[in-house]
């Protein structure tokens, strides 16, 4: 690992009592959600990760506790390094703070988590479906969320399914 | 029926985001798209006007919401490659390459050294497919009928080249975990020097069409400025990050599949307006043209395919011969390996920036979260922030010049 | 062999009225410019230079469902879209037709799952199917070679 990572995790370790583990020359720091405004605004302005890269969530159903972990990579620039950091929500309908006043492009990456996920993001500025309808019910990464498989037809079964199949008229 | 009934969304979800003015009559909204001719597909866009000036831009996506990265959770890691080339549908290879690095990654697997070369020619074949429907329809989207005509032609060369690889014009799935599907066949070699020594002038047919033509220039220049630092703050990367003076190529500072082994520049341009980013892309086709050579040059021979049979199946030939050998592709292809339990994310330089899959294995045979960070979500975003100021006319060289792909945004 | 030699120096032919709709109809078939996915790229592909879509009298794609009597369904129809296509349908004047192109309209293709249609069939109804991921620009032209004869043999009724 980069000399320069280690030092930034070190600091994350010590200021936040925050975890941190590494596989595959990837590091990961797994921190609280009530710190993750703080984490994030120290890292963009003191340790020069100024891009967001990605934000996303796992549902780890049917555990409870943590259920979710929201997933931020972050990318330094000046450094040419990576970070990663967990952040574990437990319960079914968790929230967290919102990172967008921090990383504006997290609004979007927000919304699409609680498309799919339902997580809520405190002092998001426009939190609503993104990718699906807006009327749409569930929250479909999940994974109690059924995958929505429709029986393939095969000539064995084609008679039964294309007398259910509801196609349209005219 | 009943289930297809158009909701009515249009105020009661968004008028937060609506001004007093349009409230007050002021302003018209306007709904554009998602049946469009100029917005590539399946965006819709709710626009607040002024007379002909934007306003506001409220994109509204997800028409195109397949559901990959649910649907990839439910098949095997070599099954769920398939799905990956539906994603962003001009950038196939390129996100089987980052899908498959992903897996190396996470097994920690060796490609062969012919493999990665291949994996590099193909990449940037694809890059340059890429960019000539960027540039065809952009200037469709501007009236230069001709430039779609001509990029079409040089296309169908590279999809030969494409199907006499893989079979397959567009969704080839020929990068595998651990190499590629099989070799070139004969006359590939030929096949894409021949690309190479054609390219170059048709490059400078497109200039000599747009570069210096008045029309073009006038819809293009400081049209749809983006500052360094906002493409910085938005997450913007690839050819627009490039355009506003940023040069940054994850092919440059972060390589992978062997990019260090060739000789290439980043182009870059300082204005950061739909004119930068043609220039950039115009450049960086004849980049692509260099890395091909390169990589044609010095092609290695050798196997295409890792020889570690717990993650890849063995040759044809071996199965008649070798009872091992059956045992594993039987296994491979029934069940599927197995990776160690953890997560990785891996990004490489699509034609539209970066391309970044997140994959977390459980340890079973099944990926069990994959997340795709996808240049056009990110880059999309900025659409309203180009937009305020310029007259609807301009938003549809706006909507070209981000180079919008919307499986890529929607998945 | 062209009209003239059919026709002599009489200036008059007779044939069916149902013939010489039909000879219009299918001669001067204006597509929707409408492309979803994957497929859409190839329809482009198909009306570009190398296959030529014009041949067929229909290098006029229309942007406006109002004048347009063929959509090409071109790619996969998400939950979300389904209306929109529907209304798009339903603002085409008759007659009109539906070519279902590639397996993710025709029946859902490799995506079983909660975001798409298994089948465009279920949104409107579907003239020919035309099967492939994307299908080849040959492949579409021929799905339309087979509307053409589809049309051909229709009945002018009521």
């Amino acid at each position: 690992m980069e000399e320069k990572l280690q030092k930034v995790v070190n600091r994350l370790v010590q200021q936040f009592e925050a975890e941190s583990s590494g596989f595959q020359n990837e590091i990961t720091v797994v921190i609280k959600p009530a710190q993750i405004e703080d984490v994030c605004r120290l890292l963009r302005d003191e340790l020069g990760f100024d891009m967001l890269e990605d934000e996303t969530a796992v549902d780890y159903w049917p555990a409870q506790s943590p259920r979710f972990h929201v997933i931020y990579q972050l990318y330094s620039f000046q450094h040419n390094t990576r970070i990663c950091l967990r952040v574990p929500l437990d319960g079914n309908a968790p929230s967290m703070p919102s990172i967008e006043s921090i990383y504006p492009n997290a609004n979007w990456h927000e919304r699409e988590i609680f498309d799919f996920f339902g997580i809520r993001f405190d002092g998001h500025s426009d939190l609503r479906r993104i990718l699906m309808p807006h009327d749409w019910e569930g929250y479909p990464l999940r994974k109690d969320y059924p995958l929505g498989y429709e029986e393939v037809m095969f000539s064995f079964n084609y008679e039964e399914i294309n007398s259910r199949k509801p196609y349209v008229k005219e | 029926m009943d289930d297809y009934k158009i909701t009515t969304d249009a105020l009661d979800d968004v008028g937060h985001l609506i001004s007093e003015r349009a409230l007050k009559g002021e302003t018209v909204l306007l709904n554009m798209g998602p049946q469009h001719p100029s917005t590539h597909g399946v965006l819709r866009l709710l626009l607040e006007l002024d007379g002909e000036v934007v306003v506001n831009c409220i994109p509204d996506i997800g028409f195109l919401h397949t559901g990959i990265e649910k649907n990839m959770e439910t098949k095997t890691y070599e099954k769920a490659a398939v799905m990956t080339d539906r994603l962003d549908y001009l950038n196939t290879v390129g996100n089987n390459l980052v899908y498959c690095l992903a897996i190396e990654k996470l097994v920690g697997l060796d490609v062969p050294a012919r493999a990665q070369a291949l994996r590099v020619i193909l990449v940037e074949l694809q890059r340059i497919a890429s960019h000539l429907v960027w540039l065809g329809t952009h200037g469709l989207d501007l009236a230069a009928m001709s430039m779609f005509l001509y990029c079409f032609r040089e296309r169908e060369m590279i999809m030969d080249i494409m199907e006499m690889v893989g079979g397959q014009r567009m969704m080839a799935t020929c990068i595998r975990p651990g190499g590629m599907w099989r070799d070139v066949p004969a006359g590939f070699e030929e096949a894409v020097r021949q690309f190479i020594r054609i390219f170059p002038k048709r490059i400078k047919e497109y200039e000599n069409l747009l570069t210096r033509n008045p029309l073009f220039l006038e819809r293009t220049k400081n049209i749809g400025i983006l500052s360094k630092e906002d493409a910085l703050r938005w997450g913007v990367t690839g050819p627009m990050l490039r355009a506003s003076g940023v040069a940054h190529d994850l092919r440059k500072v972060r390589p992978y599949s062997g990019y260090e082994l060739y000789d290439f520049d980043i182009p870059t341009q300082s204005d950061g307006d739909t004119y930068a980013r043609y220039l950039v892309r115009m450049e960086e086709m004849r980049q692509s043209l260099r890395i091909i050579q390169q990589a044609l040059d010095k092609l290695p021979s050798g196997p295409v395919r890792s020889n570690n049979r717990k993650f890849v199946p063995p040759p044809r030939a071996e199965i008649g011969v070798s009872m091992e050998a059956l045992i594993h592709h039987f296994k491979l292809w029934t069940e599927g390996f197995t990776p160690t339990k953890g997560a990785v994310y891996e990004a490489v330089e699509s034609p539209r920036g970066e391309l970044g899959v997140y994959l977390e294995s459980d340890g079973t045979p099944k990926p069990f979260r994959v997340h795709w960070r996808t240049p056009s979500f990110l880059n999309l975003q900025v659409l309203p922030l180009l937009a305020k100021g310029h007259l609807v006319a301009d938003l549809v060289a706006l909507i070209g010049t981000i180079d919008i792909v919307l499986g890529d945004v929607d998945r | 062999m062209g009209v003239e030699q059919k026709l002599g120096n009489l200036g008059v032919a007779t044939m069916k009225l149902e013939q010489a709709v039909n000879w219009a109809r299918t001669n001067a078939m204006w597509p929707m410019l409408f492309g979803l996915a994957c497929c859409a790229i190839e329809m482009m592909s198909a009306q570009a230079a190398n296959y030529d879509l014009s041949r067929f009298g229909m290098e006029l794609m229309r942007a406006s469902p109002r004048q347009s009597d063929l959509m090409i369904v071109a790619g996969r129809v998400s939950r979300k879209m389904a209306p929109v296509l529907r209304r798009l349908y339903d603002q085409m004047p008759e007659p009109k037709w539906v070519i279902s192109m590639g397996d993710c309209a025709s029946c859902g293709g490799v995506f079983n799952n909660y975001a798409i249609v298994q089948g465009v069939d279920e949104v409107v109804p579907v003239d020919v199917y035309v099967a492939g991921c994307p299908p080849r620009p040959e492949a579409l032209i021929h799905g339309i070679i087979t509307l053409h004869e589809k049309v051909r043999g229709e009945k002018i009724t009521g």
